[in-house]
């Protein structure tokens, strides 16, 4: 392993890319599968059976339904804006997953001498023996989440309906309401860790100071603003079917409303993920198991409440909505930021 | 500073230091009450916000006044409050008071009275105030913007008036515009200095003088004196003036045409007289013909003018060509003419800008100059008042513009713009004209109208009686006023 | 690497730029300057300024864009009324010519003056980006960002002002 390519050994470069493929896989994986969870959660939640038909309990029922989304026709609107129509799937789908690039999911691994951390965007300083990753992480996935809405947004202009731009103008409110609660509630977590780099935030909640107990506040509250933030019921407003028949993605169909569908349960995943990594300890817990174990264990756990909270809650009204993000939410983060600016120190 | 040490103590590091902005927090504490206030109280009352903020006004002025003769420096040199600040704060704040005064009557009559307004017009004010104190371009930069969105919103307050909404639009995108021409030569200035505080920039250029050669830096000069000269309204960057000046609310194109420009010249000034006197050749070129374009374009254009406000509006801008005037000459004698005249300059235009709320009539009727037609004889008391303003903006003794005017062009005269001066005084000279008309509509032509809508409420008459005697006083004896500008001065 | 790097990212960032005053479809110049943005803060990245590149996203490219693009498509502008190349784009452009070649001019003449700072790429590494900022921020920068605070709170009280249907 002598050879090295700009600067640094070639097992760093293996590494990463093993790392992006695996946690690729992974996501895509559970993307899938979360479609299937989904129904036979919340059929079994409504006493029916959910789908059973193929194979085992209908395991796989993903797998039919992408070939069929996949051999569906192509419709594009004649009177829609082509390209934008072909570009918002696509800018709907990229930071969906591009999010997982920062978030540790595991301890470092020793794997021929070199210790890898099991964080894609991070590496092992051999000099100052720690990882380094990015020193903005928490930033990082703000700033990917509130560039998510574009592909709903454009959606909704691009397919040059009425129900679509209606979706694709509550969208961009929702999203700008809920993405400024998220962004502050979480900053109580940063004043308590003094760090933006994720790794850090995990490392300060070994053995269970998880800031979920010590900012529960935060943790309620950044859950259901990310909640609304990627458009989960209650607050899916944006593709409410009764109103809007599925609304910025009505004028959609075969693999670029297959695509829509991967990045809202990409999108739930990585909430998850963030939510796991930043409140409930990441990938810390009791060590007869590995911490990737825990770390799939708890976003698994996460993403099971969100399928709960779908089969238990109706749909907000619009105004209901922005009051909450506005009237509610925003001033109790507020409140929280300054308890903890008085607590903290 | 050691990087890489965590600073001990952050208020020490940070250089906090309240004496030196005192002013300005006291100002704005009363604002935000005064935003708090506004919540609890129905429409009738709202004048009593204007009264709480002319209390809050003269607290402010009470704390000028005691800083003054000890200059404070705070914040690591962000901001500066010595005698040339205080003067000018003192000026914004006498501007400040006398609009107050004029606003609550020209409010209801305009049915647009929201008691947002006195807050807003106190925040336009502290960021005057930094404006004159910051020795940081941030803060310079930062307290213009603070002004600036409080102008536009003040410009286009009367809501219901599509000439009031045109005048806030219209300055908005002029002003962003000019704002991102002064950002820029600042930007140009760090680039080339190092750093934003303005005594930095002027050792670095002093040690090191191969920066003088260095495009950049009079690429940022150049930059910066386009910004200021869109806020003085100086021409050619006084496009914006007229309309704005006609459609906002007449109280606050008083208050615009007086508080915002001294705030501009107040930054002009330190920016330039402090940081670049390096370039000062250089600068004073281009100033000389600046004022001669601003005099110039601004009086011969206010010949045409109908609209008494588009006609003030023009007068200011040929007022702030005198100014520069005495900018351009540099010395003390100039500086000194630049700090009286901003305060005098201040009371007769807010004086004159009372007189046309009195006569203007709901929506902004009766602004032209015909309306005037025997005012003087049906009201004499008020025509007297209006004749005093009138005369000072002329320049004519006794009154405090001829005083003012004088010392700025004595000024040039002493640093050898000779000609320069002569312009002024043939621009001055013509400026008689369309003060006098004027005045010959007040005095010589027979009264269409009765006037019998005018109702001097006691604040308006107060704000006359202020605005005569701060015309007259100063201008008799300049005493007394002239000294303390001399004090003020930066040299 | 980085040079070849930089050239890539940087002919998009221009090009892109291009794109925002050419396209016809108002919408096509919003994703523009969008696109443009994200450029700006790779370059950001590259000068080892990770705070600035995720707040040029975060605060640009997600929360002002967004509001621009929903403007634009709450007035359904499809496409531009009327040219938009008058007499005025031709003195722009004249102008633009000359301003380009004018800072040509600068860069080729002009030699790196100005103090040095305190803050190395060395010191970077150290501390963080973010601290740093944070800390010139709350020291040197105390008043301005206190200001700041104020403009905020005008700036919010004039947009209440001025577009609240019944104060």
């Amino acid at each position: 392993m002598g050879f090295e390519l700009f600067g640094l050994p070639m097992i760093y470069y293996i590494a990463m890319i093993v790392k992006v493929l695996v946690v690729f896989v992974f996501v895509l994986l559970t993307v899938a599968y979360a479609t299937y969870a989904e129904r036979k959660i919340i059929g079994h939640m409504q006493v029916r059976l959910g789908p059973m038909r193929t194979g085992w309990h209908g395991l796989l029922q993903p797998i039919a339904d992408g070939i069929k989304l996949f051999f569906k026709e192509e419709i594009v609107p004649s009177q829609s804006d082509k390209f934008a129509f072909l570009l918002a799937p696509i800018i709907a789908l990229i930071p969906a997953f591009i999010g997982f690039a920062v978030i540790p999911f595991g301890d470092t691994i020793e794997v021929m001498g070199y210790k890898i951390p099991l964080q894609i965007a991070a590496f092992y300083d051999t000099a100052a023996g720690k990882v380094v990753d990015l020193n903005v992480g928490v930033l990082y996935i703000l700033a990917l989440a509130s560039v998510g809405v574009y592909g709903i947004v454009l959606a909704g202009w691009a397919s040059n309906s009425k129900y679509s731009l209606l979706g694709g103008l509550r969208s961009s409110a929702q999203m700008i309401s809920y993405e400024l609660a998220a962004g502050l509630a979480i900053i109580s977590v940063f004043m308590m860790s003094e760090s933006l780099s994720l790794q850090k935030i995990v490392a300060d909640q070994a053995g269970f100071g998880w800031y979920a107990f010590k900012q529960p506040l935060a943790f309620i509250l950044f859950f259901i603003c990310s909640i609304a933030e990627i458009n989960r019921t209650p607050f899916d407003l944006p593709e409410a079917e009764t109103e809007l028949v599925s609304g910025f993605c009505t004028e959609y169909s075969s693999m670029k409303y297959a695509m829509f569908f991967m990045a809202e349960y990409a999108n739930m995943v990585t909430v998850c993920a963030v939510t796991t990594t930043l409140f409930l300890g990441g990938w810390h817990g009791p060590g007869f198991l590995p911490g990737w174990v825990w770390f799939i264990a708890k976003v698994y756990f996460l993403i099971f409440v969100c399928m709960w909270i779908r089969a238990t809650y109706p749909r907000y009204r619009y105004d209901q909505l922005m009051r909450l993000g506005w009237k509610v939410f925003l001033p109790l983060t507020l409140l929280n930021i300054v308890v903890t600016g008085l607590i903290a120190r | 500073m050691d990087m890489l040490q965590f600073p001990a103590n952050i208020a020490a590091a940070a250089g906090v230091n309240f004496a030196a902005i005192m002013p300005e927090v006291i100002l704005s504490v009363i604002a935000m009450a005064l935003l708090l206030v506004n919540v609890f109280i129905n429409s009738e009352q709202k004048a009593y916000l204007g009264y709480l903020s002319l209390i809050g006004i003269v607290v402010t002025f009470f704390s000028v006044v005691s800083g003054w003769g000890a200059p404070q420096s705070g914040f690591n040199n962000s901001v500066l409050q010595d005698n040339f600040s205080l003067f000018f704060k003192g000026t914004f704040l006498v501007s400040a008071f006398l609009t107050i005064l004029i606003t609550d009557q020209y409010l209801k009559r305009e049915e647009c009275n929201w008691g947002e307004i006195y807050p807003l017009i106190l925040f336009a004010t502290v960021g005057m105030m930094l404006m004159a104190s910051g020795t940081d371009l941030m803060t310079i930069f930062l307290g213009l913007e603070v002004l600036s969105v409080s102008l536009y919103v003040l410009a286009g307050f009367n809501r219901a008036n599509l000439k009031s909404n045109e005048a806030g639009l219209k300055y908005f995108l002029l002003g962003a515009f000019s704002t991102g021409f002064l950002l820029y030569g600042m930007a140009l200035i760090y680039g080339s200095t190092g750093t934003t505080r303005v005594a930095a920039i002027a050792s670095y250029i002093s040690q090191n003088g191969m920066v003088l050669s260095n495009p950049m830096l009079v690429a940022g000069m150049l930059l910066m004196a386009v910004g200021f000269s869109f806020k003085i309204a100086a021409a050619p960057f006084h496009m914006w003036t007229p309309d704005v000046y006609e459609g906002a609310p007449t109280p606050m194109t008083a208050f615009m045409s007086v508080g915002p420009k001294a705030a501009g010249f107040a930054a002009f000034l330190r920016v330039f007289i402090v940081a670049l006197p390096a370039m000062k050749a250089d600068w004073s070129e281009l100033l000389w013909v600046l004022a001669v374009l601003t005099m110039t374009v601004g009086n011969i254009t206010a010949l045409k003018q109908t609209n008494i406000k588009r006609m003030l509006a023009y007068s200011s801008i040929a007022h702030a060509g005198y100014v520069l005037v005495g900018f351009t000459a540099g010395n003390a004698v100039g500086t000194a003419g630049v700090l009286f005249y901003m305060l005098s300059y201040a009371f007769m235009n807010i004086g004159a800008f009372a007189i046309i709320v009195l006569v203007g009539r709901k929506g902004e009727e009766n602004n032209n100059v015909s309306d005037y037609a025997g005012f003087g004889f049906k009201h004499p008391v008020l025509g007297m008042c209006m004749s005093i303003f009138l005369f000072s903006l002329a320049g004519i003794p006794p009154a405090a513009g001829f005083i003012g005017k004088f010392y700025l062009f004595s000024g040039a005269i002493q640093a050898g713009y000779v000609w320069l001066a002569i312009i002024g005084v043939l621009n001055s000279a013509a400026s008689v004209y369309y003060y006098l008309r004027v005045m010959v509509f007040m005095y010589m032509k027979d009264p269409t109208e009765e006037f019998d809508w005018l109702a001097v409420s006691p604040s308006l008459a107060l704000c006359l009686l202020l605005s005569v005697a701060g015309v007259l006083i100063p201008g008799i004896v300049p005493g007394t006023l002239l000294d303390l500008a001399q004090k003020a001065i930066l040299m | 690497m980085e040079t070849i790097f930089f050239t890539i990212v940087a002919a998009v960032t221009v090009l892109s730029g291009i794109m925002v005053v050419t396209c016809r479809n108002p919408i096509n110049s919003a994703l523009s300057l969008i696109l443009t943005f994200f450029c700006i803060a790779t370059l950001y990245v590259t000068l080892d300024a990770p705070f600035m590149a995720a707040v040029q996203v975060l605060v640009y490219a997600g929360a002002i864009m967004v509001l621009i693009v929903f403007v634009i498509m709450l007035l359904n502008i499809r496409s531009e009324v009327g040219r938009r190349y008058t007499h005025a784009g031709i003195i722009g452009t004249v102008v633009g010519f000359l301003m380009l070649v004018l800072t040509f001019n600068f860069l080729n003449n002009s030699s790196l003056t100005g103090a040095k700072g305190l803050i190395t790429t060395d010191v970077i590494n150290k501390i963080g980006h973010t601290e740093l900022i944070a800390r010139s921020m709350f020291t040197d920068f105390l008043l301005p960002f206190e200001i700041t605070s104020i403009l905020l709170l005008v700036a919010i009280i004039g947009a209440v002002i001025l577009s609240k249907k019944k104060i």
